[in-house]
C-alpha cells in the first residue's frame, strides 16, 4: 500500500437536476502506483472526465475515499497538474511566460526550468511567440511544460490530444511518453481513442456509462516503444475492443439515446 | 485564411491610389476638401463672412499664435480636458473594476450608476452653475462625469469577458487574488478598458466646449464663443481645427497603446 500514490475507493458522485438526479460515478475502485502511465477509456457520458476533476480538486462534491499520498483532495493543488482538451493558454502571454505563468521568470530556478521544460517540449525558437502564432500541437505542448514546471506528483490530462489532427496526436504521444520515460510523472489519461489508450498505458481502465463504473482494469504488458501495426499490439487492441462491446450491448437494449 | 484575406484587400484599391504612398492615403480626404473650398473661395462663390478661405483661416491661426493668444486658450482648455479626463477615467476604472469583480458591488453601486448614465449630462449644467458656479471647479468636475461613463461601462463589460475556461487553469496553478487580477483579468479586459479610454477622450472633448461656452474668460470654446458675438468666423474655424487637431492627436495615442498592449491578438486587421 506504501507505493500507492493515489487511491480511489467507493467513490460515487451524483449531479442533481431538474429532470431528476443522475448518477456520474457509481462505487469508483482504482489504485495508481507512482509514475504508473493509466489511460482511462470509455464511451461519453461515463464520467471519466467527472473522475479526473474529482482528482484534480477541481470538483469536491462527491462521496468516498480519494487519497493523493495519503491525503485527502480538498482542492486543487500544485500536485496535481491538469492538461485540458484546449490548450487554455493565455493569449496575451508569450510562451514562455504561459509557461511561468504566475512565477516570475526574474527567479533563476523558475528561468532554468521554463529553458529546460522548453527543450523537453521541443518548442526551441518559439520562446517568446505568442498563442495564435502556434499550431494546435505546438499550443498544446506549451500547456503540457505548464503543468510539469509545478513538478506535479500525478499529471491529469483530459482528452488532450483529441482535437489534433492524426499526424499531430502520434507524435505528441510519443513527446508524452518521452517527457514520462524522463521525469517519471505519474500519468492519469483520459482519451477516447482506443489506439491512444493502448499505445500509452501501462493499464487500461475501461469504463462503463448509465451510470459511470469501471468494467474492467487491463493490464498492457507490452514494452515501450511500442509498436502500432506489431500483431501483440493488435492483440490487446481487440482485448479492449471487446470489453468495449460488452460495454456497449446493454445500451442498445435501453435503446439509450446517443 | 487571415493571409488570404490580406492578400485579397492589399490588391484591391485601385492603381492611381497605390502610387501614393500609404502612410498619406488619411490625408487625401482633407486635403481635396481644402483645395476645392480655397478655389470657391477665390472664385467668391461663397460668402467671406460665413465661409472664409483656407488661407485667410490658417493666416488668422498663425497671428493668434504669434501673439500667444491661442496657445493662452490651449493651455487652459488642455489643462481642464486632461484634469478632467484622468479624473474621471480613472474614477471609471476603479468602480468598474469593483462591479466587474465583485456581485456585492455590482448589486449596489451598478444600477444607480447606469440611472445616471442615463441622464443626458447638458441637463446637468444648470444644476452645476448654480451649485458650484462658473469656475474651473464646476467646469472640471462636468468633464470628469462625462469622461466616466464610458470608461466605467466597457471596463465592466471587459471583466464580464474574462473566459471561465481560464479561470480554471488559474484555480488550479493557485494564483492569488492579485496574480488573477494583474495577470489575467486586466490583460484580458484591456481591449474593453482602452475603446472605454477612447470613447471617453471624445466625450471629454464635447463637454470641454460646453463647459467652455457656458461661461468663461479664456479656453478654445470662450475664444470660439466671442469670435461669434463680433462675427470672426475664420477664429472660429480656428478654434474648430483645434479641437480637430488636438482631438485626433489624443486618439491617435491611444491607438498607439492599442497598437502596443494589443499585439497578442489574433483579430481581421484588413
Amino acid at each position: 500500500m506504501a507505493s500507492e500514490l493515489l487511491v480511489i475507493d467507493g467513490l460515487s458522485k451524483t449531479f442533481s437536476a431538474p429532470a431528476g438526479d443522475v448518477i456520474a460515478l457509481s462505487n469508483i475502485r482504482l489504485q495508481v502506483r507512482k509514475g504508473e502511465f493509466i489511460t482511462i477509456i470509455g464511451p461519453s457520458g461515463c464520467g471519466k472526465s467527472t473522475l479526473l476533476k474529482i482528482v484534480a480538486g477541481l470538483d469536491t462534491r462527491y462521496t468516498g475515499t480519494v487519497l493523493l499520498n495519503g491525503k485527502p483532495i480538498e482542492g486543487p493543488s500544485i500536485e496535481k497538474g491538469f492538461i485540458f482538451q484546449e490548450p487554455r493558454l493565455f493569449p496575451w502571454l508569450t510562451v514562455e511566460k504561459n509557461i511561468a505563468a504566475n512565477l516570475s521568470l526574474k527567479n533563476p530556478q523558475v528561468r532554468q526550468r521554463v529553458n529546460e521544460l522548453i527543450e523537453l517540449v521541443r518548442l526551441q525558437g518559439f520562446e517568446k511567440s505568442y498563442p495564435r502564432e502556434l499550431s494546435g500541437g505546438m499550443a498544446q505542448r506549451v500547456s503540457i511544460a505548464r503543468a510539469l514546471l509545478r513538478n506535479p506528483d500525478v499529471l491529469l490530462l483530459d482528452e488532450p490530444f483529441g482535437a489534433l489532427d492524426a499526424f499531430t496526436r502520434t507524435h505528441m504521444q510519443e513527446v508524452l511518453l518521452d517527457i514520462w520515460q524522463r521525469n517519471g510523472t505519474t500519468m492519469l489519461f483520459v482519451t477516447h481513442d482506443l489506439d491512444e489508450a493502448v499505445f500509452l498505458g501501462e493499464r487500461v481502465v475501461i469504463m462503463n456509462p448509465r451510470p459511470g463504473h469501471i468494467r474492467s482494469v487491463l493490464p498492457v504488458d507490452l514494452p515501450f516503444p511500442r509498436k502500432r501495426s506489431g500483431t501483440a499490439f493488435q492483440e490487446m487492441r481487440r482485448l479492449v475492443l471487446n470489453e468495449f462491446e460488452k460495454v456497449e450491448e446493454p445500451l442498445y437494449d435501453v435503446g439509450g439515446g446517443i | 485564411m487571415n493571409k488570404q484575406l490580406a492578400g485579397r484587400t492589399s490588391e484591391r484599391p485601385g492603381a492611381a491610389l497605390s502610387r501614393i504612398p500609404a502612410a498619406l492615403h488619411g490625408w487625401i480626404v482633407p486635403v481635396a476638401i481644402l483645395l476645392i473650398w480655397q478655389l470657391a473661395a477665390a472664385l467668391h462663390l461663397v460668402s467671406a463672412t460665413l465661409l472664409p478661405a483656407p488661407s485667410q483661416i490658417i493666416g488668422q491661426a498663425f497671428r493668434l499664435l504669434g501673439n500667444g493668444e491661442l496657445l493662452q486658450h490651449m493651455g487652459i482648455s488642455l489643462y481642464r480636458a486632461g484634469v478632467g479626463f484622468a479624473l474621471g477615467s480613472a474614477a471609471g476604472l476603479l468602480l468598474g473594476l469593483s462591479t466587474g469583480l465583485g456581485k456585492l458591488a455590482e448589486r449596489t453601486l451598478d444600477p444607480s450608476l447606469q440611472m445616471l448614465r442615463m441622464i443626458p449630462m447638458l441637463s446637468l449644467v444648470p444644476l452645476f452653475i448654480l451649485w458650484f458656479g462658473v469656475g474651473e471647479f464646476s467646469k472640471i468636475l462636468m468633464i470628469s462625469l462625462g469622461a466616466f461613463f464610458p470608461v466605467y461601462v466597457n471596463t465592466f463589460l471587459g471583466i464580464r469577458g474574462v473566459e471561465l475556461k481560464l479561470l480554471e487553469v488559474t484555480g488550479i496553478y493557485q494564483f492569488t487574488r492579485w496574480q488573477l487580477l494583474s495577470r489575467v483579468i486586466i490583460p484580458s479586459a484591456l481591449p474593453n478598458i482602452l475603446l472605454g479610454l477612447r470613447l471617453s477622450l471624445g466625450t471629454a472633448w464635447l463637454v470641454l466646449v460646453v463647459a467652455e461656452m457656458m461661461g468663461a474668460s479664456a479656453g478654445v470654446g470662450y475664444m470660439i464663443q466671442d469670435a461669434r458675438a463680433y462675427s470672426q468666423t475664420d477664429i472660429v474655424f480656428v478654434g474648430i481645427s483645434i479641437f480637430a487637431i488636438v482631438g485626433k492627436l489624443s486618439d491617435s495615442a491611444v491607438r498607439l497603446l492599442e497598437k502596443r498592449w494589443l499585439r497578442w491578438r489574433d483579430t481581421y486587421k484588413g
